[in-house]
């Protein structure tokens, strides 16, 4: 029997195992959205803005281990998801974005809302699609999927046209791939692995850096025996947090431009870095050409691309964190490296800048870490992005796997609340916590809307200091406190959320912070506190931009910042 | 590390936007390409692009392996230390006189270039070789006056029964 194209689209979908889609409608998009009801099985959630729907879909991909679907309409529908097609490039979440595009006789005419959006997304996805053939449509689906969800996951677009989502043809969904050039290496190179254990059996001080990787791999286990077999500490990129226990005596945190000393130490000093499932960014690494500089670096990632690209690495191990960890792990000795950890429980000490100041000024560190106590670590934490999203990478304790959902290399204000709604659908039994930044939040903030219409029971803190507060601390530190358009004034978020429908409390005082956040869990639906904390407080260690790691400044180390200005 | 040119072939699929994809991730990652060239295969669908590349090998190595990671790029190798076959085709129009047309066929012979077209102020060479033989014809000839140059940019094989 033949079924049109947007049939088609919903068939292959559903066979893919799509539960959720994040979308908006449009003219270019109305006949799949028209075929929707014949298909329960596939959930809309109509969102109120293009990027929450990207944002959205990464985010429950991310929880999920499987792609997030969102949809858009031409032209603007379309360019209103390259942010969050980009965010999701960047952290390597599985994406399949469907935009509809204008008929294929008026493409390339200027036609009403048409863009090129296969073409603006080129350098942002994993690969795109253009269907303009609706017998290709169910294979190209699977394919979108296929590359999405495999080796380094991405986001791939598949843009269709209105007439072929009209156009008919009998659905066959194909089982096979025909990708040529497509090859995902899963089992790391036996020469490279044993190479990796000779090393690591030799290394007197050794780090790992833990990123994301391990989580898309879902490494946990084996990622945790390999770092106590071989007794070896674990500094982690902003993504890797979570990817082991935060409470474990081999963890040092987060590394790099807001890491901890003793991350940061530790990499500087160590004389092999085993580098797992991260790619040197920047932010992690300080400036490159100082970074680590006594270590010889093992690199383990299942794109061969990263290997090199910013870090000379001596022993490259391409393939799966999985199984390259399940074969490392035969290889390698027991080991104690007593005087290496004991130099590192040093470097934890003695930086009051770590410490949660005792006073009665309303401080995010407090609040951060009281969402902790409250629930014990069983939450998923999504972030905005700025000094909120370091607070919480920092004063959290991520004791639970893949519990940190954050905007790490696109960096978009505004992912905190549609990415927290994304994650919420995907684990409706987590309790999900959204920690916003009052400037980001109001880059989304409509999706609001979407809670109470879903029934999406996110519970959201915004750390509000009334500031653009990351780039006020940059313009304190670096601009001589020239305060250049980065106060806010903003509206009450208690007031906004009751006029959506959820519930809210504005907190200003340190005592108030426990009982707001017992209130707000104890909640079914979704809640909103507002805490208003010290507008100047700053986000420490901070590794001014092209230093070294070793040289992060305190405040009671004024001398790293001279000359800085 | 020293910068030099290498030689990428790459077999890519001959589809619609591949070559726009290929050009973009030149542009983004800021690789420092000086000719690039396409055409038909041995394999039905696949096209045989051949790209020269300046940077020093680790760059190159990126290129290689980034290229590789378009999901349209079948396969890219670094031929340049390998035993190759490289050629360039160039067509020169060079302004001619009278007195000057037969000294300039004289150059053409001992370059086994060809006479493609004549006109009454030019005459438009064909020449096919190395960079290096296309560029000296083109010195030579720059003394007549050049009217314009059309240059492939290099296509390249490994020599042999290496494939
Ligand atoms: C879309 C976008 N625009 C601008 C920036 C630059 N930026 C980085 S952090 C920041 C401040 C964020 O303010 P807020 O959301 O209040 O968070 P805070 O740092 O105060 O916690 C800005 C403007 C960005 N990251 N994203
Ligand atoms: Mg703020």
């Amino acid at each position: 029997m033949k079924k049109t194209g947007a049939q088609i689209l919903c068939e292959s979908l559903v066979k893919e195992g799509v539960e959720v889609i994040f979308g908006i409608l449009g003219g270019a998009v109305l006949p799949i959205y028209d075929t929707f009801p014949q298909y329960p099985q596939l959930r809309h959630i109509l969102v109120r803005h293009e990027q929450g729907a990207a944002h959205a879909a990464d985010g429950y991909a991310r929880v999920t281990h499987k792609a997030g679907v969102c949809i858009a309409t031409s032209g603007p529908g379309a360019t209103n998801l390259v942010t969050g097609i980009a965010n999701a490039y960047m952290d390597s979440a599985p994406l399949v974005a469907i935009t509809g595009q204008v008929a294929t006789p008026v493409i390339g005419k200027d036609a009403f809302q048409e863009t090129d959006i296969t073409g603006i997304t080129i350098p942002i996805v994993k690969h795109n699609y253009l269907v303009t053939d609706v017998a290709e449509l169910a294979k190209t689906v699977k394919e979108a999927f296929h590359i999405a969800q495999t080796g380094r996951p991405g986001p791939v677009l598949i843009d269709i046209p209105r007439d072929v989502q009209q156009a008919q043809k009998d659905f066959v969904y194909p089982d096979k791939l025909d990708l040529p050039g497509y090859r995902v290496v899963s089992r790391g190179h036996p020469a490279q692995i044993k190479k990796a254990a000779k090393l690591i059996n030799e290394a007197e001080q050794p780090v790992i850096i833990a990123g994301r990787g391990i989580i898309i791999s879902q490494a946990y286990d084996g990622f945790k025996e390999f770092a106590e077999k071989a007794q070896i500490p674990v500094a982690h990129t902003l993504l890797g947090l979570s990817s082991f226990p935060g409470n474990h005596i081999l963890d040092l945190g987060m590394m790099g431009m807001h890491g901890t000393p003793c991350a940061n130490m530790a990499v500087q000093n160590a004389d092999l870095l085993i580098a797992i499932g991260m790619r040197f960014d920047d932010r992690a690494t300080g400036n490159t050409k100082e970074f680590a500089p006594h270590a010889r670096v093992i690199h383990i990632d299942i794109d061969p691309a990263e290997i090199g690209k910013n870090i000379p690495t001596e022993v490259p191990v391409v393939g799966d964190i999985k199984n390259v960890l399940t074969a490392l792990n035969e290889q390698i000795e027991r080991k104690e490296h007593v005087a290496w950890l004991s130099q590192i429980e040093q470097w934890r000490y003695g930086h009051p800048s770590l410490e949660i100041r005792q006073s009665d000024e309303l401080l995010p560190q407090y609040i951060i870490q009281q969402i902790y106590e409250a629930t014990q670590g069983d939450a998923l934490v999504v972030t905005g992005v700025g000094q909120n999203q370091m607070w919480a990478a920092r004063y959290f304790v991520y004791t639970k796997p893949n519990s940190l959902i954050s905007a790490g290399g696109l960096g978009p204000m505004g992912f905190e609340l549609p990415a927290a709604m994304g994650v919420k659908v995907g684990c409706p039994e987590e309790v999900v916590w959204c920690v916003a930044g009052d400037g980001g939040f109001q880059m989304t903030i409509q999706e609001l809307a979407t809670l109470t219409q879903e029934n999406i029971a996110v519970k959201i803190a915004i750390i509000n200091n009334g500031y653009l507060g990351m780039v006020r601390q940059w313009q304190e530190l670096f601009y001589g406190r020239r305060y250049v358009d980065t106060k806010l004034w903003n509206p009450d978020f208690v007031k906004i959320a009751e006029a959506y429908d959820i519930p809210g409390l504005r907190v200003t005082r340190r005592e108030e912070v426990i009982p707001a956040i017992q209130k707000a869990m104890e909640y079914p639906g979704a809640f909103l506190i507002d805490f208003l904390i010290e507008p100047e407080e700053n986000i420490y260690p901070i590794v001014p931009p092209g230093e070294s790691l070793a040289r992060f400044f305190e405040p009671s180390k004024p001398e790293v910042l001279e000359g800085k200005l | 590390m020293t910068n030099t040119k290498h030689t990428l072939v790459a077999l890519v699929e001959d589809k619609p936007g591949v070559l726009n994809r290929i050009a973009s991730l030149f542009r983004r990652r800021s690789f420092n390409i000086q000719s690039l060239a396409v055409g038909g295969s041995e394999h039905p669908g696949l096209s045989r692009m051949t790209t020269v590349v300046v940077g020093d090998s680790a760059q190159v190595e990126q290129v290689r392996k980034q290229l590789e990671k378009l999901i349209n790029v079948v396969k890219v190798s670094d031929i340049t230390e390998e035993d190759m076959v490289a050629r360039e085709l160039a067509l020169i129009k060079v302004k001619a006189t009278a007195s000057t047309r037969s000294e300039i066929m004289q150059i053409v012979d001992i370059f086994r270039a060809n006479i493609v077209d004549v006109a009454p102020g030019s005459l438009t060479v064909e020449v096919t070789g190395d960079e290096d033989k296309l560029d000296s014809l083109l010195g030579l000839l720059r003394d007549f006056g050049i009217k314009e140059v059309s240059r492939t940019g290099r296509i390249a094989l490994t020599r042999g029964s290496s494939s």
